[in-house]
């Protein structure tokens, strides 16, 4: 998958995009932090909330107490 | 089961302002939904096979004007019947031999999902391989516009340009667009709908009418 490995670590692509999710985020704000395409932000943050490590609230996302835990030790 | 002499049920090819048919699959920027691309336009378009020449020529083409749809708000997305590891591995070889990056995903559809939803594969044609179709998308996720060309055939990136253009003009401003129109040209407007609004319509200024039902104008 692109943003999480079979090993459980974050490929670029994961941590730029974990990172980037800060508190009631949309994809849109994502996508202007990262810079990536929003059709790839949106399947990233799909892979992501799979992941225990974003949750998602009406279309706004934030990072899981496990997401920030892992941006912290993946920064 | 099927097998590999049974013809493949070819669902009915997609329509014109209708959804599109919806897709999640497997590509080389990881699984994408046909929903990823909404509020943008998307081109998706099919090549029959990686590492063959013409499709070459065209992923060449593509990344060339990719550009220029991303300026028009418009993702590219690409599909054959191919598996992921083709795709990385013929990707890979044109930015080694050719120095062009592929900056779109292209989906491997081995299970044919997505070529059979879209009526990619014309078995007259070809029945292992996709035509090269060109599905355009719009921001609601409506399908606007269908090309088919034959494998023999690499696309015209102009025309694939020309058509967005067409098609976001005719959006905009309620207008259609004459043969060969171009950005810039005039456009069509609207063919009256009663014998009062034909009357007024030969005498509207800052419209260049033939006759009534042939009217056009400089946006």
């Amino acid at each position: 998958m692109p943003c999480v490995k079979p090993d459980g670590t974050l490929s670029t692509t994961g941590r730029l995009m974990l990172a980037a999710v800060q508190k009631d985020s949309s994809a849109e704000d994502v996508a202007d932090t990262t810079g990536m395409p929003l059709y790839r932000v949106r399947s990233s943050l799909r892979e992501l909330i799979a992941a225990g490590l974003v949750a998602e609230a009406g279309e706004r996302f934030s990072q899981t107490e496990q997401g920030a835990a892992k941006a912290k030790s993946s920064g | 089961m099927t097998t590999l002499d049974e013809p493949v049920t070819q669902p009915r090819l997609p329509r014109l302002s209708e959804p599109a048919p919806a897709f999640e699959a497997v590509t080389t920027h990881g699984p994408l939904k046909l929903d990823d691309f909404k509020d943008r336009w998307l081109i998706l378009f099919s090549h029959p096979a990686d590492f063959t020449p013409v499709c070459t020529t065209e992923f060449i083409a593509f990344a060339e004007i990719f550009p220029e749809l991303q300026k028009r708000g418009c993702d590219l997305l690409g599909l054959s019947i191919d598996s992921i590891s083709a795709h990385i591995a013929w990707i890979r070889n044109i930015e080694e031999k050719t120095g062009t990056k592929i900056p779109f995903p292209v989906i491997a559809d081995l299970d044919r999902k997505v070529a059979s939803a879209f009526g990619m594969v014309q078995p007259g044609e070809s029945s292992t391989e996709a035509s090269r179709c060109v599905f355009v998308i719009d921001p609601k996720g409506i399908l606007r516009a269908m090309i088919y060309y034959p494998l023999s055939t690499g696309r015209n990136m102009e025309e694939i340009i020309r058509l967005l253009d067409a098609l976001q003009t005719a959006d905009a401003n309620n207008v259609a667009t004459p043969a060969n129109w171009r950005p810039g040209d005039k456009v069509l407007v609207g063919a009256p709908r009663t014998t009062e609004l034909a009357e007024e319509r030969v005498g509207e200024k800052g419209l260049e009418c033939i006759d009534w039902y042939l009217c056009k104008k400089s946006l």
